[in-house]
């Protein structure tokens, strides 16, 4: 096990500095720099003054050196475009915000997604089955931004909810249902599929045998084995939930990390878009490595140390 | 007490029937016959399939169905209800949204399929070679896929977006980039599991190259989950497409695509002019229900275990 978590480790931060690597090299090989607008015809020695304040007018060893350095220590150094903000003061700003409506999506997802998934075969080929189905397969078809400019329109328009803004409780509604629906989609078919199976096997019968109640056979007994599929799938889940974000904040005017990201790309930030991809990043690949773990604890029969497994 | 014996006489000759020995019960189907009678009996998947013919004739020749240009603006006509001059009502600039909508399919089934081809080109030659050699190539090989696979895919999509520049060349080269990755897994574990089979050994024993083992003995008995992983990778691609271009890194304004339109009607929406956002969001929705609907009926018609 602990051999496991070494080696897994290992490929994380490789992972890691790839990620870095190719952002950096991503970004000088962009033509020109960044202030060199015509628009704004700057002067000569201004120009060279703001470069050698961004390190611009280093070689590009030092200046990935240097790179490497901000994002070991977490600082990444000045917005271009903000110049009053640092990258770290908008993360530190944003982040806690889609933190919280990210957190909030994935506990609406995964015990919504449950509940129809259990729901649907338990009552297997039934109009309850139907139902829950067809609300899945809707939840997979149609995009989270489509849903939510769709929600915006049936039900902020006319006032029943708030279209925009992170104030209350009440402004988390609409853009958790957005977020939310694409994931439990995916929960409900799997849990679904997988509750099929379990409840077909011989302890099932056993337990039925034994006369416990339907109920308490399902809680107990089947649930457990059916959720494990669940675990295995929440890393790519909660990578879309992260993407996601990116548009739901931008439409629910949300002011959180992934709003401050739109922003950096479409004004070519390149300091913001850095430090939020590398943020991002490595963000998601330790939730990553945090799934497995669980996994492997979770599900006794996987043998994780063994040499040349083969995840599928 | 002594065994009783069953008397002879509870036994008769029965003749061999020539007639009942020679009548076939069912016809004799190949593997895509039989797969195909399987699809044809799946409602939804043939209600997705017939929908997207539909809609790949009506990418073809919609367009021309008008009198109108895609990007031609008549500002005097801005915000027109659907009516029977404008079949799906005019945007913000006096577009005609009926144009608009299926030039916006073009684009996106022209990404969707290249995406997915990409993938299948470049995941079965990587899965195969990883699949059929082994060992330590193998070892390499997944490793690299291990790390990629971990690589958030938007985000790199993303990155490389923001400096290769917006463009529908860029936006499939971006989506490829990593996309092979879960294709290639596939294969892999496919090609693994046949190599051992005796018919592979035969092959090998006339003395056949690798290429060729992997082109006409491994690669058609993989065909099944590598078309079901196409069909469902077109969905991924589309979504990618209209999610980039909703964020302002893909296809270009004035041009048309699907998330280009949702992206314009944004603004419109508030003040009521509901065709502007309907018409691109139903038929991005459609056409991913579309393709997953097939996929999951493919992936049923496809596997032998499920023939009955």
């Amino acid at each position: 096990m602990l051999r496991y978590i070494f080696k897994r480790l290992f490929i994380m931060v490789i992972t890691i500095w790839i990620i870095v690597t190719l952002t950096f090299i991503l970004m000088v090989s962009v033509p020109g720099s960044p202030f060199n607008n015509p628009d704004q015809n700057m002067n000569e020695t201004v120009r060279e003054n703001l470069e050698k304040q961004y390190n611009l007018d280093q070689p590009y060893a030092i200046r990935y050196i240097l790179y490497l350095k901000s994002v070991v220590t977490l600082d990444f150094g000045p917005s271009i475009k903000k110049p009053n903000d640092t990258v770290n003061d908008l993360l530190g700003r944003g982040f806690p915000i889609s933190f919280e409506l990210g957190m909030v999506t994935i506990l609406v997802a995964v015990i919504s997604g449950i509940i129809l998934g259990v729901m649907a075969a338990l009552w297997h080929n039934g109009l309850i089955d139907y139902m829950a189905m067809t609300i899945a397969v809707l939840g997979i078809s149609i995009p989270n931004f489509v849903l939510a400019v769709l929600l915006i329109q049936t039900l902020a328009v006319n006032g029943i909810f708030p279209t925009a803004r992170w104030e209350s409780p009440v402004h988390m509604v609409l853009p958790v249902i957005a977020l939310a629906t694409g994931p439990m989609a995916i929960i409900a078919r799997l849990t679904r599929s997988t509750m099929l199976e379990v409840l077909t096997q011989d302890y099932i019968k056993m337990a039925r045998a034994k006369g416990l109640s339907p109920w308490k056979i399902v809680i107990k007994h089947a649930l457990k084995n059916a959720l494990m599929p669940v675990v295995t799938i929440m890393g790519t889940l909660l990578a879309s939930i992260l993407t996601g974000t990116f548009v739901i904040e931008k439409i629910f005017a949300i002011p959180g990390m992934g709003k401050y990201f739109v922003e950096s790309i479409n004004q070519r930030d390149y300091p913001v878009i850095m430090g939020t991809t590398v943020f991002y990043s490595a963000f998601l690949i330790i939730m990553l490595f945090l799934v497995d773990l669980a996994y492997g604890i979770l599900d006794p029969r996987i043998q994780i140390h063994k040499k040349g497994g083969d995840q599928k | 007490m002594k065994p009783t014996r069953v008397p002879d006489e509870w036994f008769k000759w029965k003749e061999k029937n020539l007639e009942i020995a020679e009548t076939v019960s069912r016809p004799s189907l190949s593997y895509w016959q039989d797969a195909w009678r399987r699809l044809v009996n799946n409602k939804l998947a043939m209600t997705g399939l017939v929908f997207l013919i539909l809609l790949a004739g009506m990418a073809l020749f919609g367009p021309k169905l008008t009198p109108y240009s895609v990007n031609i603006q008549d500002l005097p006509n801005q915000y027109q209800p659907p009516s029977t001059k404008h079949w799906f009502g005019t945007d913000n600039l006096g577009r005609d949204v009926f144009t608009r909508t299926w030039y916006g399919a073009r684009i996106s089934l022209f990404v969707g399929l290249m995406a997915a081809l990409i993938d299948f080109f470049v995941g079965v030659i990587y899965g195969g070679i990883a699949g059929y050699k082994g060992g330590r190539t193998d070892e390499v090989m997944m490793r690299i896929i291990e790390i990629l696979y971990g690589l958030p895919y938007l985000l790199v999509v993303i990155l490389l977006l923001v400096v290769l520049g917006p463009s529908l060349l860029t936006i499939i080269i971006a989506l490829s980039v990593t996309g092979w990755v879960g294709m290639a897994r596939i294969v892999r574990g496919q090609v693994l599991q046949l190599k051992n089979e005796e018919f592979v050994l035969a092959s090998q024993s006339f003395g056949a190259t690798t290429w060729r083992i992997i082109r006409k003995n491994l690669l058609p008995n993989t065909m099944g989950p590598i078309i079901v992983q196409m069909t469902l990778t077109v969905p991924t691609a589309i979504f990618a497409e209209a999610f980039l271009s909703f964020i302002g890194l893909g296809i270009q304004s004035p041009y048309a695509s699907w998330g280009v339109m949702a992206d314009d009607a944004l603004g419109a929406i508030l003040s009521g002019h509901w065709w502007t956002l309907f018409f691109p969001a139903f038929f991005i929705s459609f056409t991913m229900f579309a393709f997953n609907v097939l996929g999951d009926g493919l992936q049923d018609a496809l596997d032998p275990k499920l023939r009955k």
